[in-house]
C-alpha cells in the first residue's frame, strides 16, 4: 500500500478508484483466491489483485477466458476459498452458465462486473447500466441472485465487504454490479475496515461425516456444503440433487430443490435489502436508481429542492432481491404521486418498481444510453415536463 | 449374489447402481482400472478429488465415493485448476469424454498442459458423442457416420496426444480398453506423475458408434482395438502409410518439470520476501 494520510482515528485515506477500492474491499473481506481475464473496464481489479494477493498468502491466477476464470473460482470454493473474480459484460455473459453451476450446488463467490455499455463489444470504455437485468436472469432457469451496487468509492469498498459477508452467509454467488464511471472515477476512500473486521471464514460442517448430508437445510434453508478434502466426501453436481448430493428426477424432490434455491434467500429479504434514502419524507416525486445514475440524480433532487419542488431519491443499494414491499411503503407514507426510474440503459429497473407500485403511482423513464452519464440538468428537465405537462 | 470385488468399496454401489452406462461399453471397464490403479497406490479416499463435466464418461464422479465434482460441460480442468491451486496437497483427477475434453474443452485441455499444473487428465476416446444420441466428435474417423455426419464424416480427426505433447504436458501416454492392465498401469503412473498427465484411453461405444458403423457387437469392437493398436516401440519403425489407421500406444512423455503450484509458491515467497526488504 502506497504512503497514505490518515483520519484522527487512524484509519487509512487514500484517493482511490473505484475498482482500486473493490480489491482493498475484497482484501480486508478476507478473499485468498482471485481468477480473472482482463477486460475493460474492470481490469485495475485484476491487476490489483495480482499485485495484492500473493502479498497476503492468498492465489491470483489469470486464466485463458472468463469461462476458466469462474471455473476455477467454482472450484476453489469448493475446495474452501474465499473466492472472486471481476469482469465486464462480455466477460459476464461468457460466465453465465458457470454462475447458474455456482447457484445450483450453493457455493459461495464474488462476481463484479463494472458495467460496460452493450450488446456484443458496446463502448467498451464508456458507462452502461445495461447488465442490470442479466446480474438477475443471467443464467437459464429458475433461481433467486443477490446483486448489490455503489455509488461512490467510498460505497465500492464497503459494498464489496459486504458482498463477501452475503455469499457466505447465504451460500451462494453475490454480483458487484458497478460500472464504468464508479470503477474509473477517483474519490476520498477511507479504508475503515483494515482492523476492526474479522475477514469471512467458510462455514465447515460440526457433524461426524456418517451422519453429513451436504444439501439438508436447517431451518434458515442455507446449506453450507462443506469444502473438498476435508474428510466429507460427497457428490457435487449441476443435475438437481437430492440432499445427499445425488442426482434425482423425483418431482417432490425437484420442487423442494427449486424452491430451496427461491426462499433461502426471499426468506432473508430484510437482512439484505439496503438502499438510501433523499427527502423521501415528503417526497411528492420520487426518483429510484443506483450506481451512477443515482449520483446524477441526487445532484437533481438538491437542484429542484431548492426550487421547492416536493423530490426525493431512494439510491438502491441491493437490486436484486428486488425491494418489492419497502419501495411502495416508502411511496405510501409519503403520498407519492409519480415515481421517476433514471438508469443509463433502455429500462431495465423500471420493470420491478412498476411491479411493485400500485396502479396509481405513474412510473416514468429518465434513460440515457450514449454511453454517458445522466446530468442532472437532463433529470430536473424531465422530471418538471411529467410535473407540469 | 454375486461376490463382492475388492473394488467396490471405492464405489457408491448402493446409492446410485445401476450406471447410466450401455451393455458392453468401455467406460465401466476404465472405472474399474482407475479404481485398482488408486486401491494399488493406496491414496486415501479423502486426498481424491474427482472432477468431470459432462458426457457419457464424465457420469463417472456419481457413482465413486472420493470427494466427486460433476461440473459443466467441457469445464471440468477449470474447476481441478481451482481445487489444485486451493487445496496443493490433494490428488486432483479429471475424467473428460473426447468431445468434453477436445471440442468444448480445447482452451481449456491446451492451456492446463501449458501450466503443467499437477491435475491427472483422463481423456476417454470413443469417437463420438454418446450421451446425446451419436453426433460426429472432433475424433470421429473421417468417412465414419453419425447422425450429424449421416452421409460419412468429412471433419478432420484430433489427435489427442499430439496436442497434448505440443501444449506442453508432462505425462501423456495412451492405451485401449481392450488392454486393460497396461490401461490401470498408465493410470498409475500419470497419478504418481507430478505435473499435468494425461492418458487418452481408446473405448468403444456399441450403442452408437458401433450401430452406426458396421457392428454394434462390443466383442468385435473390442477385438477391433487389438488388432489395430501398435507400441510405440513398433510403430517406430513403421512407415506413415502402414500407421494410417492404427491407435499408437505407449508412453509419449514422461519427464520431470516445473509444476505450476510448486512455482506458485516460490513466487509467494518471492514477493514476500521483496515486501520485508
Amino acid at each position: 500500500m502506497p504512503l497514505h494520510r490518515t483520519t484522527p482515528e487512524g484509519y487509512p485515506v487514500l484517493f482511490a478508484q473505484g475498482n482500486e477500492a473493490c480489491v482493498y474491499g475484497a482484501i480486508h473481506a478476507g478473499c485468498n483466491f482471485f481468477a480473472g481475464y482482463p477486460i475493460t473496464p474492470s481490469t485495475e481489479i485484476t491487476e490489483g489483485m495480482a499485485r495484492e494477493m500473493p502479498r497476503f498468502n492468498g492465489i491470483f491466477i489469470q486464466m485463458e477466458d472468463e469461462i476458466a476464470s469462474i471455473g476455477a473460482v467454482i472450484g476453489a470454493s469448493a475446495a474452501g476459498a474465499v473466492a472472486m473474480s471481476a469482469t465486464s459484460g462480455p466477460g459476464f455473459s461468457l460466465m453465465q452458465e458457470n454462475i447458474g453451476y455456482a447457484y445450483m450446488v450453493q457455493l459461495p463467490l464474488v462476481i463484479v462486473n463494472v458495467q460496460r455499455a452493450g450488446p456484443s463489444t458496446g463502448l467498451p470504455t464508456k458507462l452502461s447500466q445495461g447488465d442490470t437485468m442479466q446480474a438477475r436472469w443471467g443464467t437459464h432457469g429458475d433461481y433467486t441472485a443477490i446483486v448489490v451496487a455503489a455509488a461512490t468509492v467510498q460505497e465500492t469498498y464497503n459494498v464489496t465487504i459486504r458482498a463477501f459477508q452475503l455469499a457466505e452467509r447465504f451460500s451462494t454467488p453475490v454480483v458487484v454490479l458497478l460500472d464504468e464511471l464508479i470503477g474509473h472515477m477517483r474519490e476520498k476512500l477511507v479504508l475503515k475496515e483494515i482492523k476492526r473486521l474479522t475477514p469471512v471464514q467458510r462455514t465447515f460442517p460440526k457433524i461426524p461425516p456418517e451422519w453429513y448430508f451436504p444439501y439438508k437445510e436447517p431451518l434458515d434453508m442455507v446449506a453450507h456444503p462443506a469444502p473438498v478434502g476435508e474428510g466429507f466426501r460427497y457428490s457435487m453436481t449441476g443435475l438437481i440433487h437430492d440432499k445427499s448430493g445425488f442426482p434425482t428426477a423425483i418431482p417432490s424432490e425437484v420442487n423442494h430443490r427449486m424452491e430451496i434455491l427461491k426462499n433461502k434467500i426471499m426468506m432473508h429479504c430484510q437482512d439484505i435489502w439496503n438502499w438510501k434514502e433523499h427527502y423521501t419524507e415528503d417526497a411528492k416525486y420520487l426518483i429510484v436508481a443506483y450506481g451512477s445514475a443515482a449520483r446524477a440524480a441526487r445532484g437533481a433532487v438538491e437542484t429542484l429542492r431548492n426550487r421547492r419542488i416536493r423530490v426525493g431519491l431512494i439510491d438502491l443499494k441491493t437490486i436484486w432481491p428486488f425491494p418489492y414491499r419497502p419501495l411502495p411503503q416508502i411511496a405510501e407514507k409519503a403520498k407519492t404521486k409519480r415515481v421517476f426510474v433514471a438508469e443509463n440503459n433502455m429500462g431495465q429497473l423500471i420493470h420491478p418498481v412498476r411491479e411493485a407500485l400500485p396502479q396509481n403511482i405513474k412510473v416514468h423513464g429518465i434513460r440515457r444510453y450514449d454511453g454517458y452519464s445522466l446530468d442532472p440538468y437532463e433529470i430536473v428537465q424531465l422530471v418538471k415536463e411529467k410535473i407540469y405537462a | 449374489m454375486h461376490e463382492l470385488t475388492d473394488i467396490y468399496e471405492y464405489l457408491r454401489w448402493r446409492k446410485r447402481f445401476p450406471t447410466v452406462w450401455c451393455a458392453g461399453c468401455g467406460i465401466g471397464s476404465i472405472m474399474g482400472a482407475i479404481i485398482r490403479g488408486i486401491k494399488d497406490l493406496a491414496i486415501p479416499k479423502d486426498d481424491i478429488a474427482f472432477v468431470a463435466g459432462i458426457g457419457c464418461s464424465s457420469r463417472m464422479p456419481v457413482y465413486l465415493d472420493f470427494n466427486t465434482l460433476h461440473t459443466t460441460h467441457g469445464r471440468a480442468l477449470t474447476f481441478a485448476t481451482g481445487i489444485k491451486l486451493h487445496r496443493p496437497n490433494m490428488n486432483v483427477l479429471v475424467v473428460s469424454g473426447d468431445g468434453d475434453a477436445l471440442a468444448i474443452g480445447g482452451n481449456h485441455f491446451i492451456h492446463a498442459a501449458r501450466r503443467n499444473i499437477d491435475i491427472t487428465l483422463i481423456l476417454i476416446n470413443n469417437g463420438i458423442y454418446g450421451m446425446t444420441g451419436g453426433q460426429v466428435a472432433p475424433t470421429t474417423p473421417l468417412g465414419a457416420r453419425t447422425h450429424t455426419m449421416p452421409y460419412g464424416n468429412i471433419d478432420p480427426a484430433f489427435d489427442s496426444v499430439e496436442l497434448a505433447l505440443a501444449a506442453g504436458a508432462s505425462f501423456v501416454a495412451r492405451s485401449t480398453v481392450y488392454a486393460i492392465m497396461q490401461t490401470t498401469n498408465y493410470i498409475k503412473k500419470a497419478i504418481k506423475h507430478i505435473g499435468f498427465s494425461m492418458v487418452e484411453i481408446i473405448s468403444q461405444c456399441p450403442t452408437q458408434y458401433g450401430r452406426l458403423n458396421n457392428t454394434a457387437n462390443p466383442r468385435e469392437l473390442l477385438l477391433w482395438q487389438k488388432e489395430h493398436a501398435v507400441p510405440l516401440a513398433t510403430a517406430k519403425d513403421m512407415s506413415k502409410d502402414d500407421l494410417k489407421g492404427k491407435i499408437i500406444t505407449g508412453v509419449f512423455r514422461d519427464t520431470r518439470q516445473s509444476e505450476y503450484t510448486e512455482t506458485y509458491r516460490q513466487y509467494v515467497k518471492k514477493v514476500q520476501a521483496e515486501m520485508e526488504e
